[in-house]
Order: structure tokens, then sequence, then C-alpha cells
């Protein structure tokens, strides 16, 4: 019963759409649904990182500032981006004070104020929250309301990039008063505040069923009088990406399905029925294949594979790992799995612009005869006819190659298996499932920390433009072992004096020319000098919508559904 | 044939006195050759003799296979992804064939035929070895429980305690306890095959023992095995002579089903990651893989479940026979 | 046979408790770890006070007994209160799901309807269907019915579900547009149009499902019928005179069902466990969606109390088995 007025309001809406413009008033679109694959588990960022978690939020909750589709910061809950210009930022990059709207209101008709801002810090940093988004307030010392409506954020030591706290859908604002009892080990019993959260964004809750589906309506107190204009929207979970495609593409029961990632035919032979149009966009996020320069084998004592005392016995060779750079058609990887979504790419730091550096010649070489030679030079021939390389010291060229199950990841592991075996590696794939595979428990073996194989393949990014933790995770003290648990971003368990130098500098310069070229030289030191990290495709985001949909903006630097409250309805 | 008269004091359903069976029909005619009987019995049930000829072809096409049609399963070959089968030229000229690929290739160029001989390799193997061990615990337990009576309880609470694990995580610690350990004793193939095999072996025969169990209460109350057991007739042979030949159909049932479930659920253990690596094709993953295609290559779906499909069509049709030809009573008729 | 019922009722606590345990082990030694779908982007420390926050710090026993309590007595107070309005359970804590941080009863709660709707009905309509599907073709063995019967049996037994599903939504939903392929559990049926609405959401999966289940139950019926169709006591039946109805419907159905009898109690406790590959394709969002999100998560609390539930139904339903082999066949018996 609850779906016929929402069907009924739509065709109203519509009839009286045609002939008027139709973004006019509030809720004049109609009924809007949206499909993401994964369903939505609750709706406070700050209790899960999880994209689909975050980006439900986003409808809900807003963040004082938020990246557009070009990566440029726009003011969102605050009056404007404060800068060292206009006095926002201090000289000595030690604090940011951020000056709040003053005309905005939560959807329960109360004012936004600093207070709230401050909640929020508070509640994150709080013993026992458990708060997903830490990382964000890393290294602020305080945060405080000089008035209603500014706040001030006190950072330890100066701090270059200090647009991170309260920017972005991962740290959007909480209502002080609705959240203040749910601070530190009460988190996560505040099951109201958690599905129900009061915000300022364009929709409110109306209905939340955990891990299914989420009603929304439109937020009377938003500030925009004439939006969002749709009316109710219906955020519905389960299922995977190929039926989310078939049901934005082919049926056209939905209006937006999420990361539709699928094999390039698949989506084209699906964008054929004419429903939906597939939309991508590029962010920093970077298909790549991670060396592990320490030895893993089976045969060394539980406790010592894997870690800095034994290094591995080739790939720790540069031209092994070179070899196996070259011996990788990028491009066929790009059309075999991600098609327009997909760019060949060698380098980790992929975007923004003033980041990145120019791969274009390793990105379009594929060259299996130099990779030979390189293993010739390296001292490794097929003595013994069997196909497979070995040294004079009796080393063989073979590797287990894992990754997470995943249909194109498989298709990868194919590909790479016969490239590779055509230079002379022997070549054993495993997939993990990925609850394990990602999962950090320190008692498994199969985890991408504890790297219990030579290569593996997986993709990762940043949050927003600045890659600074990024980069700073190949570092000594990073490496993943058993003192430390087997936690560790450094993968690779990378440990250069040389490239722990680059990164200090990076970190004590506030001159974009010099944070450029450091960001590039550390990049190259990891991924074109070195090929530690031969990364293979810079992923863009893929999403669909239906043709009716109108407002769509892609943004891989925030939540998709950032303009939401722009989107509306294209009159037939 | 004992009259209904004969045991007035338990009454059948309907209230009405129920005739019951004495004869044993382990005592079979010694003087000619028990099996030739079997044979000649089964020849008669046509079913049988063509499931048994399909099952003959499909395991000697997948043993054979390699050698008459010599190309590997996991070579690629881009140039020449997305085949059509050749037979696509009967209805459309302008099809993509190439004879070198009869039953087409799939994204990567791999040919689907060399695919299907593989994967039905790995298939049969998988789906035999793992229903003979749920048939072979699961009889066991029924037959024990159903018998024994000390037995049952604690056999039975067993089998409840099974039939809850979740079988996911349970996958996963046997993954972790075991993976490394056979891969370093048998390689990584033969390593994950023990593996899978015992995990669904043990994990699906709970469904015919409670089955064997409930056949075996109600035999054992019957007058034939009261008989028997009167005259001192042991367990050890009692069991094997009287109770087994009259659990043998809702057995083959057991065992006819368990085949196809062995099949898929391999299948859906590689979706998650849990089966064989991602270059060892099976029937079930080919399914798996190309339902996404299914609309723009049909033939990618069509062959590997048609695969499963009459393998067990068959081995069920040659069970059906088997169970005739083994009924002294039918044999002859 | 009370007796019976009520030493293995009595009997049932201990085994619970022992497979709870065994369950609670099972996942704790099971590699995973709840911040598995949490982005890589959040550093290993926020991971680790992720952790701690929900609990997993303790040791594992402690753990296992508060789970036990909140099982035992703080769930059934909550129910206590809700239908008597009595507040037992004000201010004590209730299993929580990590994943979600919601009640981990309210949400099974809400999964009910669907799962029962779809997968309940999808059992009910197998079970009547094979039931008069395995007594003809057993009575009428090998005739063109058994032979299309045992056809599409085996064929609907050995083509798995994820590819029958998709197979359907491809025809019924792309090409035809008769069903939608999103099953929309919001929806409340209040009027005929909701209730053809609905119906029209549950053909799908019902169809996929009642044909897998149909297929298993009828192959069983049929063996059995025809093992007792053979036995002496039809004979004496049909020369005392019986209609051929009479003896296949009173005697011989009655004798045949021990084994579907089992083959049901096993199944019913797995609608409760749920469908989960066709809740997956059909987007149904019923509890067998929730135990694979739960364990993909590694959601311990959801993944603990799930299968504890279904180990109940599982325990129940095979003491009602038991009880059921004593009224088909009196001589049975257990003391």
């Amino acid at each position: 019963m609850r779906l016929i007025p929402a069907l009924l309001g739509a065709t109203a809406a519509l009839a009286l759409a045609s002939g008027v413009s139709a973004q006019e008033t509030r809720g004049d679109s109609g009924h809007l649904n949206i499909l993401y694959w994964q369903a939505v588990s609750i709706l406070n960022p700050y209790l899960s990182g999880g994209t689909k978690d975050v980006e439900a939020s986003s409808l809900v909750l807003e963040p004082l500032a938020r990246y557009d589709q070009d990566a440029n910061l726009v003011p969102w809950l605050a009056a404007e981006i404060p800068s060292v210009e206009n006095g926002g930022v201090a000289e000595d990059y030690t604090s940011i004070t951020w000056k709040l709207r003053d005309d905005i209101v939560w959807s329960d008709g109360t004012p936004l104020t600093a207070k709230d801002v401050v909640f929020t810090w508070e509640y994150c940093t709080a013993d026992g929250t458990g708060c997903a988004q830490e990382g964000k307030f890393e290294g602020i010392t305080a945060v405080e309301a000089l008035d209603e409506h500014t706040v001030r954020i006190t950072f330890a030591q100066p701090t270059y990039f200090p647009w991170v706290a309260f920017v972005g859908a991962q740290s959007p604002i909480l209502q002080k008063a609705q959240f203040q009892n749910c601070v530190g080990a009460a988190a996560a019993t505040c099951t109201e505040a958690n599905t129900r959260p009061i915000g300022t964004g364009p929709f409110v809750v109306t209905e939340f069923l955990a891990n299914d589906v989420v009603s929304f309506a439109a937020n009377e107190n938003y500030r925009d009088p004439n939006k969002p204009h749709f009316a109710t929207v219906t955020f519905k979970g389960g299922g995977d990406a190929a039926a989310a495609a078939r049901a934005v593409l082919e049926t056209g029961e939905f209006d937006y399905a999420w990361n539709l990632q699928l094999a390039p035919d698949v989506l084209q032979s699906m964008q054929a029925a004419g429903q939906g149009q597939v939309v991508s966009a590029f962010g920093t996020l970077v298909e790549r294949i991670e060396v592990n320069l320490t030895d893993p084998s089976p045969s060394l004592p539980e406790g010592e594979r894997s870690t800095l005392a034994h290094p591995h016995p080739f790939l720790t060779i540069p031209e092994v790992r070179e070899a196996m750079s070259l011996a990788i058609d990028r491009q066929t990887l790009v059309d075999v799995g991600y098609g327009e979504a997909g760019r060949p790419t060698c380098n980790l730091v992929p975007a923004p612009e003033y980041y990145a550096s120019d791969d274009s010649e390793c990105a379009t070489t594929f060259d299996l005869e130099r990779a030979k030679a390189l293993l010739e030079q390296a001292g490794f021939t097929d003595t013994d006819g069997d196909g497979v390389r070995e040294n004079a010291d009796g080393v063989r060229l073979s590797v287990l190659f894992q990754t997470s199950t995943n249909a194109v990841r498989q298709d990868f592991q194919a590909l790479i298996k016969s490239w590779w075996e055509e230079i002379g590696f022997e070549v054993e794939l495993r997939n993990i499932d990925a609850a394990v595979y990602f999962g950090g428990d320190a008692g498994s073996p199969d985890t991408i920390e504890k790297f219990y194989a030579d290569v593996e393949m997986y993709a990762n990014n940043f949050e927003g433009t600045d890659p600074t933790s990024y980069l700073a995770a190949y570092t000594c003290d990073k490496i993943p072992s058993p003192e430390t648990q087997w936690q560790g971003q450094n993968i690779n368990r990378v440990c250069d004096p040389a490239y722990e130098e680059m990164l200090a500098q990076f970190q004590a310069t506030g001159d974009q020319e010099e944070r450029s070229r450091l960001a590039r030289a550390m990049n190259e030191y990891l991924t074109l000098d070195n090929h530690i990290v031969i990364a293979l495709v810079d992923r863009g985001r893929v999403s669909g919508h239906a043709n009716s949909l109108g407002g769509v903006v892609l943004n891989t630097w925030d939540s998709e559904l950032w303009n939401i409250a722009d989107w509306y309805r294209i009159a037939q | 044939m004992t009259d209904a008269a004969s045991e007035p004091t338990r009454p059948g359903p309907g209230g009405t006195a129920r005739p019951l069976r004495p004869e044993p029909p382990a005592v079979r005619d010694a003087a000619t050759n028990p099996w030739g009987d079997v044979w000649r019995q089964f020849r008669t049930h046509k079913g049988a003799l063509l499931g048994l000829g399909f099952l003959v072809f499909v395991t000697l096409f997948c043993l054979l296979g390699p050698w008459l049609w010599p190309v590997s399963p996991g070579a690629l070959d881009v140039r020449n992804k997305d085949l059509r089968p050749v037979y696509h030229l009967l209805w459309d000229g302008s099809a993509r064939v190439s004879w070198s690929h009869p039953l087409g290739s799939d994204q990567l160029g791999r040919d689907l035929l060399a695919q299907l001989i593989a994967g039905g390799r790995v298939s049969l193997a998988v789906g035999w070895t793992a229903m003979l061990i749920a048939m072979l615990i699961g009889t066991l337990v029924g037959v024990l429980a159903g018998y024994f009576r000390w037995l049952d309880g604690i056999l039975m609470r067993f089998t409840d305690l099974v039939l809850a694990l979740p079988i996911l995580p349970l996958l996963l610690v046997m993954m972790l306890l075991f993976r490394d350990p056979l891969r370093a004793t048998f390689g990584p193939a033969t390593g994950i095959f023990i593996l899978i095999v015992t995990v669904i072996g043990a994990t699906s025969w709970m469904q015919t023992a409670r089955i064997v169990r409930g056949d075996v209460l109600a035999l054992k109350e019957r007058e034939f095995v009261l008989a028997a057991r009167s005259i001192g007739t042991p367990a050890r042979r009692m069991i094997p002579r009287h109770i087994l030949p009259n659990v043998l159909s809702p057995i083959m049932v057991s065992a006819t089903l368990g085949l196809a479930s062995a099949i898929i659920t391999e299948s859906a253990l590689s979706f998650l990651g849990l089966g064989f690596p991602s270059d060892f094709p099976t029937w079930g993953k080919l399914l798996f893989d190309s339902t996404d295609r299914m609309a723009d290559f049909p033939e990618r779906v069509l062959w590997p479940g048609l695969a499963i499909s009459l393998t067990v069509l068959s081995v069920n049709y040659i069970g059906d026979g088997l169970r005739d030809a083994l009924d002294p009573r039918i044999r002859g008729r | 046979m009370l007796t019976f019922a009520i030493r293995r009722l009595i009997l049932a606590v201990p085994t619970l408790l022992f497979i709870g345990l065994v369950i609670f082990l099972l996942l704790e030694l099971a590699p995973g770890d709840p911040m598995a779908d949490q982005p890589l982007t959040i550093p290993p420390e926020v991971r680790e006070q992720m952790r701690q926050a929900l609990g997993l710090d303790q040791p594992w026993w402690v753990r296992f007994s508060l789970w036990l309590y909140q099982i035992a007595v703080v769930e059934p107070q909550v129910l206590i209160d809700h239908l008597f309005g009595t507040s037992f359970a004000e201010g004590k804590a209730r299993i929580i799901s990590w994943q979600t941080k919601f009640p981990v009863m309210d949400i099974i709660v809400q999964r009910l309807p669907q799962t029962l709707w779809v997968v309940g009905m999808a059992y009910l309509v197998g079970v009547l269907i094979a039931i008069p599907i395995g007594i003809i073709s057993a009575v009428r063995q090998y005739s063109a019915f058994d032979q299309i019967g045992t056809f599409v049996s085996m064929v609907g037994f050995s083509v798995p579900t994820f590819f029958t599903g998709v197979l359907m939504i491809v025809i019924f939903s792309v090409n035809l547009g008769w069903f939608p392929s999103i099953y929309n559990t919001q929806l409340r049926v209040t009027d005929w149009d909701s209730f053809l609405q609905q119906l029209r959401q549950m053909a799908m999966p019902v169809f996929v499902l009642a044909l897998y289940n149909a297929s298993q139950i009828s192959r069983y019926m049929r063996a059995s019928m025809l093992d007792n169709l053979q036995q002496d006591y039809v004979r004496t039946a049909r020369a005392k005179g019986m209609t051929e109805r009479t003896v296949v419907l009173r005697h011989v159905l009655r004798n045949s069902m021990i084994p579907v009898v089992t083959v049901i109690a096993l199944g019913i406790p797995s609608i409760f466990g749920g469908a989960i590959i066709t809740e997956q394709v059909f987007k149904v969002n019923g509890l067998g969606q929730l135990l694979i999100i739960a364990i993909n998560a590694n959601d311990l609390p959801m993944v603990q109390t799930l299968t504890f539930m279904f180990a109940v139904l599982i325990v129940l339903f095979n003491l009602i088995a038991d009880i059921l082999y004593g009224i088909l066949d009196p001589r049975i018996r257990y003391d």
C-alpha cells in the first residue's frame, strides 16, 4: 500500500510537469528509486566507513565542505572555504577557522550551531565509540566554538593540508541534541539515532530496514525552498552488480544504480535495451599488483614468513620486477575488465593532475622480448628446459599470485598468468573470499597484510585530494609483522631511508610546487623506477541511471549522491 | 504368506489388521549366478541402459578428451574471443566462428570444448567422490542409530549438531587448518580437491542418515527381522543381509540427488572463493561465470548445464534400474 | 510417547547449549574480521579501536557467557515486555549486530514476513505438488507421466537456482515485463491491488524454489511408494477386494511416509535459514540474505543468533519427525 500513493504522486507530478519546467518546486519530481547492491547497514558514517553506508547517510547528513566532480573544495554548511589568504587558515598552518552559514536548520527545525561541530569531534574521538573516521581527526588538539557560527580547529603540528576534518561525506556534522547520550561505549546502543539521524540534508529518513531498504522523504526544513525535486526516495539494497544493472538499464524498475563493476561487453549489451545509461568518472582508485619484497615461503618457520628477516629470493632484484611489469598488456586488461571505466596506468597516484607523474610510456609498453632480455640479464635462464627460468643458485621464478574472489580479478589473473608464463615464470593462482582477504585477521594466513604469497592484486585509493597518508604508508615502521599483530599498510615491506627522507620533506612543506615535485618523486620511486607496486588500471566509478533522471553529476571525490537535491525527473 | 490374522494385536493403518511380510528379501536363489540375474533384469530397463550408455560416454569424453582435443582449457587467445559455436552457421551465415574453436570461445578466448572436457573431469570426480563419502557416512550413521537404541541418542544429536553448523565458516576453518598441509603433501590441485570433496561429503550426509534411520526403526520391528533375531542372528550378519537391502531405495535416491548437489555445491564454493583456483574450470563454474552473458551467448550456459543435468538424469535412471534389478520380488517378473 | 517427548525436550536443553558453544567456537576460529568491509583507507590503529568498541578484546568465554545470558534471559524478557507491556528488560543490553548496531532480534522479526511469504510458500507449494506427483509416478511406474515427472524433477534439481533465477528474470522481467525483478519488502497487503502486486513479485522466486523442493521430495515419495507397493500386505488388501484407491491412499501412502516425513522435517527449519542464492537473485532480502551478509561482514552476534535459532528448529523438528514415525507406524517405539 505504501508504494501506491508514491506511484500516484509520481504520475500526478509528471502530468503537472508537462508543459511547465520540471525544476520548479520541492517534491515536483515525485519518487526516486536508488539501488545499491550492497545494502545499507547504518546511517551513521562514524560507526561504519563502508561506502554504501557513507553514501546513504549523505542524503541526510552534510559536512562543512565537500569536493565537486573536479576535485575542487566547495563550501557546503560553511560560508566559505578557509584559506591563508582569507585568514581562515593560520599563517603557520597550526589552526583552521570555519565560519558556518547562519541560515541552516536541522530537519527538526532547530538551528545548526558551532556546538554541533564541536560535539561531532568529541563524539568521534571519545574512548570506546569505535569511530571509523577517527583518522580524519588525527593531529587535532582542540575544536572550539568561537561564537554561534565559528569553529576553530587547532593542530598539534603545522598541517599543510588542513581541510580534512568535517570535509567530505565521511565526516559530516551530527546533531548534538540527538547524539549527546551516545558518546563512547553507548554509541552502539543508540539504534534510533544511528538509523534515523537528524540532519541538515535534503532528505529525512522515514523507514529503516537494516541491510535491506531505507525510505526517505524531502526535508521540509531544507535551506533551498525549491529543493529537493524528489518528494520521496527508496534506497534499496541487495543482489549483485549484474542484477542492479539489469534493474536500471533493462527493466527500468530503478532510476539509479551504484558501482556497476561488470565486464564492458555485459554492460554494453544491457545498455542497448535503451532504458538507461552508464556514467563513469575517474578518481584515485588504482588496481595494482603488490610485490612482496620478503620471502613468503611456507618452509620458513611461522613468524618469520614474509618478514624483513628473509628477503625475497628473486623479487628483490629490480630487473625481475621490471620484467614482470613489462610483460603486462594493460590496454588488454582495461578492454577485458573495465572498458570506458578504466585507463591503463603505472601510477600509484593517478590524480589530481598536480600530483600525477607522466606514466604514458610505461602504461602503453607491452614488450615480452625486453622482459625476457631483462631476466637473462639478471641471470635467469631456463637451463633444464621445463619452461621455467632459474638462476645459477637454482632459484626458480615460481610465484604464487593471490587476489580476492571477483570475476574481473579472476580474468586478470588468467591473462597475467599467461603473459608471465610466456617470459618464463611459473604461476600458481589463488583467490580468496573478500571477507577474509581484506579482513586483517591476524589468525588467518590469507590477509593482504600477512601476504603469504609472492604477488597480490587489489585496488586502493585515498580519500579527497591529498595523498599524504597514502604515501606515508611505505615506511619501515608500517611494515606488518608478528610484532604488530600483522597490522600495517606497508604491504610490500619497503624499507628505504631515501624514501622516508622524501616523505619527511613532503610533510614539512606548504609550498604547492615543492609538494607536487616530492609526491611525484615518491610515486616514481615505488612504481616507474622500481616497480615495487605494479599499477595496472586507473579505475573509474561506474554507475547507471535511467534516461528519465536528470541532474546526475558523478563525483568520485565525495559521495556519488552529493548533489541529489538537484536531481529531477525529465519531463517526457 | 502370513495371514493378517496371525498378528491381531497390532492394528495397521485405518484400524484394519495389517498383513506383514515375513519374506527376507536377501534370501536369493543361489543356484544360478545372482549377478547374472541382476544384469539380465537391468538390461530390460531401457532408461537404465540409456543412462549407463550416456554415463560411459561422458566419462570417456572427459577422460580421453584431452587426447582427442589437445587444446589447453587455460590457453588464452584474446584475438579469437567471443567466438560462436560452428553450428551457428546453420542459421546465421555472418556469425563469427572458427573451426579451431568448434563450440566457441569465452571472453578471454578460452576454448569452450576444452573447458567442458577439463571441467567434466573435475566435476565428475568431485561429484562421485563427495557423494560416495556422504552415502557411506550417512548409511553408517543411519543404520547404527536406527538399529542400536543405545547409539541412537548420541548419533542423532551429533547429526543435529552438524545440521546446525553454518557451512561457510566451517569451510573457512577447514581451509585455514588443512589447506597448507594438504598443498604441501599433494600439490595445489590435488590438495584442494581432497579438501573440497571432504568438506562437501562431510556436510551432506545428514539427510541420508536421518532417512535411513527412520526406515531402519520401522524395519527392525518387522516380522522377518524379529524372526531372524529370534534364531540368534548377530547384528553383523543381520544388518548386511536383512536391513541394508531394504533401505536401498531411499539410499539410491539420496545418491542421485547427492551427486547433483555435490556438483552444484562445488560451483557455489568456487563462487565464494573457497573452491578450486580460478584457472581450474568445472561445469558448475562455467555455468556460473556465463550467467551474466546468458542472453548474448546462450551456448556458454547450455552446454555445461546440459552436461550436469544429463549426468544426473542418467545416474537417476541407473539407480532406478539397479534398484529394480536388485529387488528379488520384481526380478523375473 | 508423551514421556518420550518430554524426555527429549529436557535433553534438548544441554544439546542446544553444546551446539551453541560449538557454533561460537567455530566462528571464533574462522578467519575473517568485522573490519573486512571497512575501506582500506581506514588506518590500522583506528581499526583496532573499532574492534575494541565491539568488545573483541574480551576473552571468548566472557563473550559467550554474555551472549548466552542475552539470548536466554534478556531477549525473552523483551518479548514479554512487548506482549504484556511490562518492563523486565529495561536498561539491559540486548544482542546488538556489529554491522548495523541494531538489535539482532528486531532485524529477524523484520525479515520474517518476506521469508515466510517466499521461502515458506515455496516449500508448501513444493510439498503439495511433490506428494501427488510421487504417488502417481509410483502407481503408474514407467508411464508417460512418470517419465516426464522424472525428467522435470531431475533437471529441476540439477540446474542450480543461480541459473534458473537469472533465466526467469531475463525472460519474464526483461523481455516480457510480467514480473518485477526486485522484491519490494515494504509492500503491505491491504487490498486486492496490493495482493496482486504481492503475487506478482512472489511468482518467480516461489516457482524456482518450489521446483527445487518438489523435485527432491517427489523422488523420495516415489521410491518409498514403489517399495511399499510390492509388499505382501498390498496384495492381501487387494485380495480382500479393496478398491485400488483405498489400497494406495490408506495403506501404501501411510507406510511410505517415513522417509518423506524425514525430508520435510529437515526442510522446514531450512525455510527459516532462508534460500541464500534465490533471495540474492530476486533481492528478497529475507533471512538467508541476512545470514550471508552477516557472514561476509563477520557480524558474529548476528551469525551466532541466526544459526542458534536454526539449531533450535532442527532439534525441534527432528523430535516432531520422531513422534510422527510412531504415529505412522505404531510398532516403532522409543522406550
